[in-house]
């Protein structure tokens, strides 16, 4: 199944294998005993934007500097616009990078900072200097050529990293947890910014991330990565709806995970209640996890004041909790036919409003079937 | 999950970076300045062991003998010594080990001996090598020789040179060599405690108390860092000498021995541990001591529960580098010591008076010991400072208290009065015409070039020393320490530079400076040419004070963004531009606290630079040394104390230096 | 692995060195004291302006040390002012070239090497004394010894000061005298005695004369010379010469072997020997080498010449090892009982 996806990442994009603008072919990285990367293989198309998530450790970092060639990789090969650059010192290969860290030279100027890498490159110094004021308006800050880093905030040295690293119009931009180190309100700002900037270079971009929001709001692709392999490669929304595996499921966004066990034509038994599930390829009788995300949930409305015939995958709860946040309401189910396990459901102000929803009021729900998702019980739960 | 995905890594070569002209020169770097250490370091220490383990030993089986009767006819009976000293046993085995200048008589050979009977001897060697002594005549090959038996007397066996432990077995059986370890411990121990209570109480006064003038008080503490170790010696001479200031304070006891050895390490020892035990006691946290209070922990209980344990590594830091100062210091017990040997005076004995360079040499290897544990033990508990460093935070903050404050400034203007009296005695004596018997004051004693120890040239050459010692020094320690903390794998390269680059801090520098003759001294050695000249004294130097300069380096550099060198790979630019751009202006505090380190160090050193210094490069410590030696104490005290205004006037000019450029560089150093 | 080592110190020597050697120039060894050193080459340029002198200075004991080190590879074309002993050090080592400079015939036997031809030739002598504080004694209420054995009475107990015979050229001098005329036995049971009224034993033979000018210690076993040159300095200092006679020692001159300029250095030996250089000792030596040509120098003693013993400075070269050995376990030891 990964397999697949990751060898045809074809999706949206439409580029063929032949074009892809960065390739890795079963990339391995270990340190002494320890596999960080786990052979890794994937294609990047030109002017696309994609993000390596996953949880720290998980080797993504690893992963951006084995493709910078500051740690380069113990097996498997990189090839960056068709030519092999798998044992290239950093300096031979093409590309820009961002550090979470900034990494502005404290003593230089803004200017110098971002003059830095074309001083040598051949260019008048008038050019340089078009050059600078170019980047400085690109990013935003025309007038702060003249200040040193630690005079600028946080967002604003990280716009001058930005600027510093597009400098040389590399063909790669990489970014290593660029927002990481930045207040939650300039986060999200700058989250647009480096977008829209992406799109109007058209530079082909990877973004090392931890924040699922980061990698949803920004990415064209994403991988996802646990354990120095790749979980699953696709569009923001397919990992959304569609994660691949649980543990893909379980990472990104809020998800219910119910122990069930399989059944035939596509159901899984929860507790006591058999649902129609989208299914997978799961043999009958086997223990399963059967998942489904909060706001898949829909609410029907109190059982005994409107009294109609149950629709598939439908249940009789109770509201144990209403949590208001803000745009909508979580609220913990307890549903006795599904046993132990409580559900967690998203309910928009509005539904709770017609429904007239209250804690310890019984209501019936509706799981629908193409959004319950079911995978295998990983080995100990 | 993935059904390719195997879990173990593919069989195969690991792949390998192609090396970037960057990374070829940073290796070169590193290989130049690693050869550089191994070449000053671990060449010279490989030829001192080898030299403790060259052994001489007189070789019987040298010489053939023929005897006369009473009328001087001989009957052609050849004897060999060997065979009848085996049969006599007239020479014991013990007696044949020796040193190089050894001499063996042979008359107890021959039991009748006496040098006015008639009979006549006949001796050859066996072999063309066999070199021995009639007189002063030296005679080599096999030719027989007739002597009369007076002449006889004044035959003599030069010993051979071989391999083996019999050295060692010399040291340890000679109890005015060994002694000297007892010796060297105990001073070493009790200068230790002392020193290290007094500091603490010091740091802690300073610390914790809201006494006026503690920046006067760290100024005078840090003083004694400025002079050799072997001014106080002086000092204490003028105190309490038979002709002493102070002498009824001693009571009928010598100066000459173990106290003035203590009372003078205590001063010369004094800073090191003081500057320890104040970063120890800097980390401790507030919060526990508000802790302590909102517990109703009595001051006492606080005292023994927070602030001790806090500051233990730094306590334990401070007692081993006391330790190991005291231990390998030669200048101190060398001018005050009297008859109380201590191991480093003991390796100059053997050297400078006896030529004795293979007994010179197991001394080293004896001091040795101690300091490498020392060393180690010291790298150890480093380590675990700098992790409580880390977790600390809140910095705590004095409050006043008149009685602890009061106490606080008393004991500090006593250790004050200790440590300017020193400094101020030797000035006096400096100006004094003739103590005791005329006091008029004279410039008289800074009349250097009528002394011996090379005179005003001697200061001259130690400022050039310092200069030239803080210039290469400086630039060779930091580029070391940049490569080996920037370049990327090289995992090997870098190990073996961080062990050598951590090693010269265990060795004495009288250890250091011994090796140096074996290994540079050696006709063979085509470095043999720096034997003598200012090159040698100025690598000796950097060598010898490289690991603490290399540390400073090292943390100035961890302190930088890691990622400066890959921004500026990606940028395609050479490191040396990064390095030269941004590098060296953000480390400049750090590498103008490793040049004035090694100014300073040079200008007071003694024991890295006795053997190897000449006529044309005397030094003003080494003057100091000598004119004390020869007994000019005055005008070695004036000597003592140019090396002090000379080394307060440069820490003085660092001083302003650093503060114009964090001044002038405000602007993106803080925000 | 070892041929790879030298390779690359060559290498790097290349970097130092820059040597040259010229015809006329001669690196001469001496442990002179330097004030005197310009004088004897302005004088010997006088007679010889084609020669220059490259000086390497420094005291007995280092001088010794740095030329038995280059003992297979001499750094010296000639050893000008260097005690007579080291030098016969050399000598069994080979290492002297021997040579009868022009005009040898004319000194004082007693200064000349008894090999023919001689290794070596004297130019002054360098001769034991005591240094006597007289304001101190007086406060302490000593009287003045007249002899040796004057020193190991009970008064003087804690107030006389030595040399260590293991670090200083002048101790060693001393104990080899003592020993050659109170006998083997003799000797040491007199330094037994003596070291019962030692304060200390100081590293170089200078020393205790200055501290007995300094009124540090009373009474000094140093030499003459430079009980000479404290008393000219104005210290209380009486010189004197104990009667059973004086240890000595004699400043020399070798030509070491393997010399490249054996011409130059033979020239400049010759020059040695001249009544001209033996007045030149005179300044600060009172007895030389050229017998008649000595003037009374200020504040020497006057009974010096008679009072030197006749050294066998065989036997003190050939024993050196075994007497340091036996003073060493005898005082060196047991000496921080004092303390």
């Amino acid at each position: 199944m990964l397999t697949e996806s990751t060898r045809e990442i074809g999706n949206g994009k439409a580029h063929a294998q032949g074009d892809a603008y960065l390739r890795i072919d079963s990339l391995w990285k270990a340190f002494g005993e320890f596999i960080a990367l786990k052979d890794i293989s994937m294609r990047i198309s030109e002017g696309e934007f994609v993000c390596f998530l996953g949880p720290s450790g998980c080797g993504k970092t690893t992963l951006l500097r084995a493709i910078a060639g500051l740690d380069i990789q113990t097996r498997g090969t990189v090839e960056q616009a068709g030519k092999d650059i798998s044992n290239l010192p950093p300096a031979e290969r093409d590309f820009g990078i961002v550090f979470q860290s900034y990494a502005l030279f404290p003593n230089l100027t803004i200017e110098k900072n971002i003059s830095f890498g074309l001083e040598n490159a051949g260019l008048s110094k008038s050019a340089i200097n078009a050059r600078v004021t170019e980047l400085l308006d690109l990013v935003g800050l025309p007038d702060q050529g003249k200040k040193y880093p630690a005079q600028l905030s946080g967002g604003q040295q990280q716009r001058i990293a930005l600027a510093r690293a597009i400098a040389m119009s590399p063909g790669l931009l990489l970014l290593d947890e660029p927002l990481s180190a930045l207040d939650a309100k300039v986060r999200v700002h700058l989250r647009h910014e480096v977008k829209d900037l992406q799109r109007k270079l058209g530079v082909t971009t990877i973004m090392v991330t931890h924040d699922q929001e980061e990698a949803l709001s920004m990415a064209d692709r994403i991988v996802v990565m646990n354990h120095g392999v790749i979980e699953q490669i696709g569009s923001p929304t397919d990992i959304y709806r569609e994660p691949a595996t649980l543990f893909v499921a379980d990472f990104i966004g809020e998800m219910n995970k119910l122990p069930a066990v399989s059944g035939e034509a596509k159901t899984v038994t929860i507790g006591r209640k058999a649902f129609k599930s989208a299914g997978g390829e799961i043999p009958p009788g086997k223990e399963v996890i059967a998942a489904v995300r909060p706001e898949d949930i829909i609410p029907h409305g109190d059982v005994v004041t409107e009294p109609m015939e149950e629709p598939d995958n439908s249940i009789t709860c109770r509201i144990t909790e209403m949590e208001f946040l803000g745009s909508f309401w979580r609220c913990r189910l307890k549903c006795e036919a599904l046993g132990e396990h409580e559900l967690i459901a998203d309910f928009s102000i509005n539904a709770v409003r017609r429904l007239e929803l209250a804690a310890e009021k019984e209501l019936v729900i509706e799981i629908p079937s193409n959004r319950l998702k079911v995978f295998a019980r990983p080995a100990g739960e | 999950m993935s059904v390719t995905t195997s879990d173990n890594l593919p069989k195969g070569r690991p792949l390998t970076l192609k090396l970037g002209r960057d990374d070829l020169m940073m290796r070169g770097f590193i290989l130049v300045i690693a050869l550089y250490l191994i070449i000053t370091l671990a060449f010279p220490l490989y030829a001192m062991l080898s030299k403790a383990f060259s052994t001489f030993q007189f070789d019987l089986s040298q010489v053939e003998l023929q005897v006369s009767d009473q009328d001087g006819n001989f009957d052609g009976t050849i004897l060999s010594a060997e065979a009848l000293n085996a049969q006599l046993g007239a020479i014991p085995e013990d007696e044949m080990a020796t040193s190089n200048d050894g001499r063996l008589s042979l008359t107890p050979l021959f039991p009748d001996f006496s040098f006015r009977s008639p009979v006549l001897y006949k001796i050859r060697g066996t072999t063309a090598d066999t070199v021995y002594l009639i007189g002063s005549d030296r005679i080599t090959g096999t030719d027989w020789h007739e002597l009369d038996s007076n002449t006889f007397r004044r035959v003599v066996l030069r010993p051979v040179q071989s391999v083996g432990l019999s050295n060692f077995t010399t040291y340890f059986s000679t109890p005015s060599l060994f002694r000297s370890i007892e010796n060297s411990l105990f001073i070493s121990t009790v200068s230790t405690i002392v020193t290290v209570s007094l500091a603490f109480a010091f740091a802690y006064a300073l610390s914790r108390s809201c006494m006026r003038f503690k920046g006067l008080f760290r100024l005078v503490a840090m003083a004694p860092i400025l002079v050799p170790s072997l001014l106080p010696g002086i000092a204490l001479v003028y105190l309490f000498g038979n002709q002493g200031m102070l002498k009824e304070v001693m009571m009928g006891e010598s100066i000459y021995g173990p106290y003035g050895i203590m009372l003078g390490s205590i001063f010369f020892t004094f800073p090191h541990a003081f500057i320890i035990i104040t970063t120890a006691l800097a980390i401790s946290d507030a919060r526990l001591y508000e802790a302590a209070i909102s517990l109703r922990a009595s001051a006492w209980k606080t005292f023994w529960t927070v602030t001790i344990p806090g500051a233990r590594y730094g306590l334990i830091s401070a007692a081993f580098v006391v330790f190991n100062l005291v231990i390998t210091d030669f200048g101190l017990p060398k001018v005050i010591g009297g008859q109380y040997n201590m191991l480093a005076v003991d390796i100059y004995k053997q050297v400078i008076g006896q030529q004795n360079f293979e007994m010179g040499a197991v001394v080293s290897v004896v001091l040795l010991m101690p300091a490498f544990v020392a060393f180690a033990v010291d790298r150890q508990v480093q380590k675990k400072q700098v992790a409580l460093l880390s977790a600390r935070s809140v910095v705590f903050e004095p409050k006043p208290d008149r009685k602890f404050d009061r106490i606080c400034f008393i004991y500090c203007t006593l250790i004050a009065i200790f440590i300017l009296g020193i400094l101020g005695v030797c000035q006096f004596a400096a100006l004094v015409k003739f103590w005791p018997y005329d006091l008029s004051l004279s410039l008289k004693n800074y009349n250097f070039d009528v002394m011996d120890g090379g005179g005003w040239e001697a200061y001259g050459n130690s400022i050039k020393l310092g200069l030239l010692t803080a210039f290469f020094g400086t630039i060779v320690v930091f580029i070391g320490a940049y490569m080996v903390d920037k370049t990327r794998s090289f995992r090997v390269g870098r190990g073996l530079f961080q062990f050598l680059a951590m090693l010269p801090m265990a060795i004495p520098g009288m250890v250091l400076g011994l090796a140096y003759i074996f290994f540079f001294n050696d006709p063979d050695n085509p470095l043999n040419a720096i034997y003598g000249t200012m090159a040698i004294l100025v690598i000796v130097t950097i060598t010898h004070f490289y690991t603490v300069s290399h540390l400073t380096a090292v943390t100035a550099l961890k302190q930088m963004d890691g990622e400066f060198e890959s921004v500026a790979a990606s940028l395609k630019q050479p490191f040396y531009k990064l390095f030269a751009r941004v590098t060296v202006p953000v480390c400049m505090p750090a590498i103008l606290d490793i040049a004035i380190y090694l100014f300073v160090n040079a200008m007071t050193t003694v024991s890295a630079v006795v053997f190897l210094y000449s006529t044309d490069t005397a030094l003003a410590s080494i003057a100091v040394l000598n004119m004390d030696d020869a007994g000019d104490i005055a005008p070695a005290a004036a000597m003592g104390m140019m090396i002090f205004y000379t080394n307060a006037a440069a820490r003085i000019l660092h001083l302003a230096v650093s503060k114009g450029i964090l001044k002038r560089t405000q602007a993106w150093r803080s925000r | 692995m070892l041929q790879l080592k030298k390779l690359a110190l060559t290498a790097i020597a290349g970097l130092f060195v820059a040597n040259s050697v010229m015809a006329a120039e001669l690196t001469v060894y001496t442990a002179v004291e330097a004030e005197d050193l310009k004088r004897y080459a302005e004088e010997f340029n006088k007679a010889h302006p084609d020669i220059k002198i490259n000086w390497v200075r420094d005291s007995t004991g280092i001088i010794t040390a740095k030329l038995l080190a280059e003992k297979n590879n001499p750094q010296a074309d000639v050893i000008w002012g260097l005690a007579a002993t080291s030098l016969l050090l050399m000598k069994s080592e080979g290492m002297l070239e021997p040579y009868a400079p022009k005009g040898v015939e004319k000194l004082d036997k007693k200064f000349v090497d008894k090999s023919n031809p001689p290794t070596w030739t004297g130019m002054d002598a360098w001769v034991a004394s005591v240094c006597f504080n007289t304001v101190e004694a007086e406060k302490l209420g000593l009287t003045a010894p007249k002899s040796w054995k004057d020193l190991t009475k009970p008064e003087y107990k804690g107030h006389v000061i030595m040399p260590n015979p293991n670090s200083s050229g002048t101790g060693f001098l001393d104990v080899s005298s003592w020993l050659q005329m109170f006998g083997e036995e003799g000797g040491w049971a007199y330094m037994d005695a003596l070291h019962e009224n030692i304060a200390r034993y100081t590293h170089s033979g200078s020393k205790p004369c200055k501290l007995a000018a300094a009124g540090e210690i009373p009474i000094g076993i140093s030499f003459a010379f430079r009980g000479a040159k404290s008393k000219a300095d104005g210290a209380p200092l009486d010189i004197i010469v104990p009667e059973e006679g004086v240890g000595w020692d004699m400043e020399a001159t070798a030509i070491v072997a393997g010399t490249s300029n054996l011409e130059a250095a033979k020239t400049l030996v010759d020059w040695t020997v001249t009544k001209e250089a033996n007045e030149m000792y005179n300044t600060g030596y009172a007895v030389v080498a050229y017998p008649g040509v000595a003037k009374p120098v200020e504040f020497f003693p006057e009974n010096l010449l008679e009072k030197m013993i006749d050294n066998d400075f065989e036997y003190a070269a050939n024993n050196r090892k075994a007497i340091l050995e036996e003073w060493q376990k005898r005082y060196d030891s047991k000496s921080e009982a004092k303390s």
